[in-house]
């Protein structure tokens, strides 16, 4: 359950308010359930709420396991040096 | 007397406008007659005389309800123009003329009324095809929202080319025009309660034109369907079932923009369920698939035109054909029709 | 879209799938439940089925919010705007679910009554200051992810002085459920399902944080590995929960670290704990009765409670009788064992819990993967063009 997205504030406002962008669609939020929020920061989005920070370091953290995940041995060989996102 | 004197500021539409008098008469003369003039119109009969076609006629009608009726990228005017205008092309036809006739409610402003029929008379004109005759009649206010319009649709079709989902076969390939959704965010981003900023038009615009040259170059193919309400998913389901076939689309391979994949994230929404206005499925045998792409690309409306799936083996007697995805990460799904109204939801 | 498109990549999803199938034990049969109707949403909408190995089963849980909730709350939603004349609101996930005698919130609103669609509870405190002499009652629905929002609005009305707005609680809890799953009180133990591990919730979890499923694990000895809701995300916590089966380890650990933290969104817990109190018990469609496992507004915002404000009448609401709902909702039959299931229950007309909502098994089944769950033999998987 609990459909929410990610998006990236774009300004904050009076009343604990901010624009926020989620892929190219802009709507104005409620940041009131977060402690610190800035500009550039990217959140979970969910009923017109702020409901969390997304750490752009865990992520990445996430991505980089799972690209290691099922290599073969060649193939991490050839990926020695690369870095591991692969995302699109 | 001037428009001018008309579509005076504040000035709405009345019951006389409807009652057939000399309100009617020049409520059509400075709006309608105005913005829509042509040869075929200007003859003023009831019945528009037409010459002799070459070729077999096809004939489709469709009414025209939208809120709100001006959206991103169009209105009511110019959708109900171009949505005959393309299911004329769906049955690989040339359109020849439209009709248009109007229930308009009490107190609409003639403002409106106005710059609904301009765009009207634009995008008739811009195709190239003329509104041969029409008819307004008045509703009451409160029994209606704002302005219906029905436009009907004449063209010819060249022989030899049959479109009809029973020449469905395994094999062929399944094309689309390009991005999907388009229309259906651009309105929804505009309905009350919901609004969010995007800069998400409506796709609405004529295809025949791009058909035209389709069919020239390929007169067997087997389909042409534009992929309206409901979406990609009830045009290809309703393909699937009439022609008994599974249809297999490859996810990866269906156009979207980013902005109507982050809207239907947000709101819950399969973009496949979305309507478009301005967008062709095209199914036609394998070898036909890449020099169909070609030509539809070259045409402003079918620039990001891609193939999107194939059709599969004929279903078992007696079942339905069924209409499926590879989906991105490589696993297979149903696509379903949309079940009753499209709903945002929040989980 | 950022953070949404990379975690749905067919080159990691490839290789997460081999990883699994090499991991799985062959002489192991898995059976993991994600408790989230997100979940079971993201699973049938990607086909993660096809990536898994044969011996490895999703068992689907009841943690859809418009699937548990009872017909009779529903029928109180109703009754406030067709009786009581209030504008009610609703997120449109509610708007279609059927109540008694087939009448939802839609068919309310198409014979008269005032019922708006909303997006957030913002929506509806903006409809309570532009209708000062009309009563606005948000039908608030949803787990731990949902219900801080409400109480927000709550406190934003106190704050207003919005004396028009009140709002009928219907928010659950996880934790009580995915207790009430493993204890299954009064189930004959050998119809009892058997799990081995849990997906835990993406977005309940960046509110309640992990550690909330430690006393589960320490109790119960099952493993949870709390997912997010991208297909790759489920893919690397089904491989986690795998690893932990084989180990002999029953551990709550976290895939989904971009967003959720040990002690989760402390500052939404506190507008919970102040403006919500714990119901003693509190009826879940298909799973009955279940203590300790939802809120109702606490004393303190009685007035904002449409419970108090509103004389709502005792009616007999009814479920579908025959429906299997109860028994798929605890993972104990699935949903093509259901003789409702396609034939009289479809989305179009859902007969029970699990179809009235897109994230029900039911409805996922017969949306997503119908031609097995039917019966009718699907068609070869062969790679589209």
């Amino acid at each position: 359950m609990c459909l929410a997205i990610p998006a990236r504030i774009t300004a904050l406002h009076d009343g604990a308010m901010a624009t926020v962008n989620a892929g190219g669609v802009t709507r104005d939020v409620s940041v009131a359930l977060l402690e610190a929020v800035a500009v550039g920061d990217y959140v979970l989005l969910h009923v017109g709420y702020a409901l969390h920070l997304i750490s752009e370091e865990e992520a990445r953290e996430t991505l980089r396991m799972m690209a290691q995940t099922g290599l073969l041995q060649d193939e991490l060989a050839e990926m020695a040096g690369t870095s591991g996102g692969q995302g699109a | 007397m001037t428009a001018q004197d008309l579509i005076r500021p504040g000035a709405v539409i009345e019951m006389a406008h409807g009652g057939g008098g000399r309100a009617t008469a020049r409520l059509i003369r400075q709006i309608f007659a105005r913005h829509f003039a042509n040869p075929l119109l200007d003859q003023g009969h009831d019945a528009a005389v037409l010459p002799r076609p070459v070729g077999r006629i096809v004939m489709t009608t469709d009414a025209h309800v939208v809120s709100p009726l001006t959206f991103p990228g169009g209105d009511i005017g110019s959708l109900s123009v171009h949505g005959t205008l393309n299911d004329v092309a769906c049955g690989g036809a040339w359109p020849i003329a439209l009709s248009a006739a109007f229930i308009i409610e009490e107190g609409f402003p003639l403002a409106d009324l106005d710059r609904i029929a301009a765009s009207m008379g634009a995008a008739a004109r811009s195709a190239g095809v003329p509104i041969a005759t029409g008819d307004t009649k008045v509703v009451e206010r409160g029994h209606g929202d704002g302005v219906y319009i029905t436009t009907t649709g004449i063209g010819v079709v060249p022989d030899g080319v049959e479109i009809s989902p029973q020449r469905i076969r395994s094999g062929q390939a399944v094309l689309l025009s390009g991005t999907v959704g388009d229309h259906g965010i651009a309105i929804l981003s505009r309905r009350q309660g919901l609004e969010f900023g995007t800069g998400i038009q409506s796709d609405s615009a004529a295809l025949h034109r791009m058909v035209a040259d389709m069919v020239a170059a390929v007169p067997g193919i087997a389909v042409l369907r534009d992929p309206t309400r409901g979406g990609l998913s009830a045009t290809l389901n309703e393909l699937a079932e009439a022609s008994g076939h599974t249809i297999t689309l490859n996810e990866a391979a269906i156009p979207i923009r980013p902005e109507v994949a982050g809207a239907c994230e947000m709101l819950g929404l399969d973009p496949l369920h979305i309507a478009n206005e301005g967008k062709m499925i095209c199914i036609c045998a394998e070898e036909d698939a890449e020099p169909l792409l070609t030509i539809m690309r070259a045409h402003p409306q079918g620039g990001d035109a891609a193939r999107i799936g194939t059709v599969g083996d004929a279903a078992a007697p007696g079942t339905p054909g069924l209409l499926r995805m590879t989906t991105l990460i490589g696993g297979m799904r149903i696509v379903d029709w949309l079940a009753g109204e499209q709903l945002p939801r929040i989980c | 879209m950022k953070y949404v498109s990379e975690f749905r990549d067919p080159v990691l999803a490839r290789n997460l799938a081999r990883q699994i199938a090499a991991e799985a034990d062959p002489a192991r049969q898995y059976a993991f439940m994600e408790f989230c109707g997100g979940h079971t949403h993201a699973i049938f909408r990607y086909g993660v089925h096809d990536l898994m190995p044969k011996n490895l089963r999703f068992v689907h849980g009841p943690g859809c919010p418009v699937c548990v909730l009872p017909v009779r709350r529903l029928d109180d939603a109703i009754e406030v705007a067709e009786k009581h004349g209030a504008i009610l609101c609703a997120y449109g996930d509610m708007m279609r679910v059927p109540g008694t005698g087939r009448r939802s919130l839609l068919s309310a609103r198409a014979a008269g009554a005032d019922i708006r669609m909303v997006y957030s509870p913002l929506d509806a405190l903006a409809l309570a200051r532009e209708n000062p002499q009309a009563q606005v009652v948000f039908l608030g629905i949803g787990f731990e992810t949902t219900a801080p929002a409400t109480a927000m609005a709550i406190l934003q009305a106190q704050a207003e002085g919005l004396a028009n707005f009140s709002v009928l609680c219907n928010h659950v809890l996880t934790p009580p459920a995915i207790r009430h799953v493993l204890e299954a009180p009064g189930i004959d133990p050998e119809q009892a399902v058997r799990l081995d591990g849990f997906l835990g919730p993406s977005h309940v979890s960046t509110v309640i944080g992990a550690h909330a499923y430690a006393p589960l694990v320490a109790r119960y000895g099952k493993p949870v590995v709390i997912a997010g809701f991208e297909p790759l995300d489920v893919m690397q916590a089904v491989l986690m929960l795998i690893r932990q089966v084989n180990d002999g380890r029953a551990q709550v650990e976290n895939q989904y670290t971009r967003v959720v933290t040990d002690t989760g969104n402390q500052k939404a817990q506190g507008v919970m704990a102040q403006v919500f109190t714990l119901r003693p018990a509190f009826e879940w469609r298909g799973l009955g009765s279940v203590p300790d496992s939802a809120f109702a507004i606490a004393p303190e915002y009685a007035a904002f409670d449409a419970e108090q404000r509103f004389p709502i009448s005792d009616k007999a609401s009814r479920e579908t009788k025959s429906c299997e709902c109860p028994a798929i909702l605890r993972g104990v039959k699935e949903p093509k064992d259901c003789k409702l299931f396609g034939r009289a229950c479809t989305p179009e007309t859902p007969m029970g819990a699990c179809m009235v909502s897109s994230e029900g098994a039911c409805a996922a089944w017969y949306t997503y993967r119908r031609a097995e769950a039917m019966g009718t033999p699907a068609p070869a998987l062969e790679p589209a063009q």
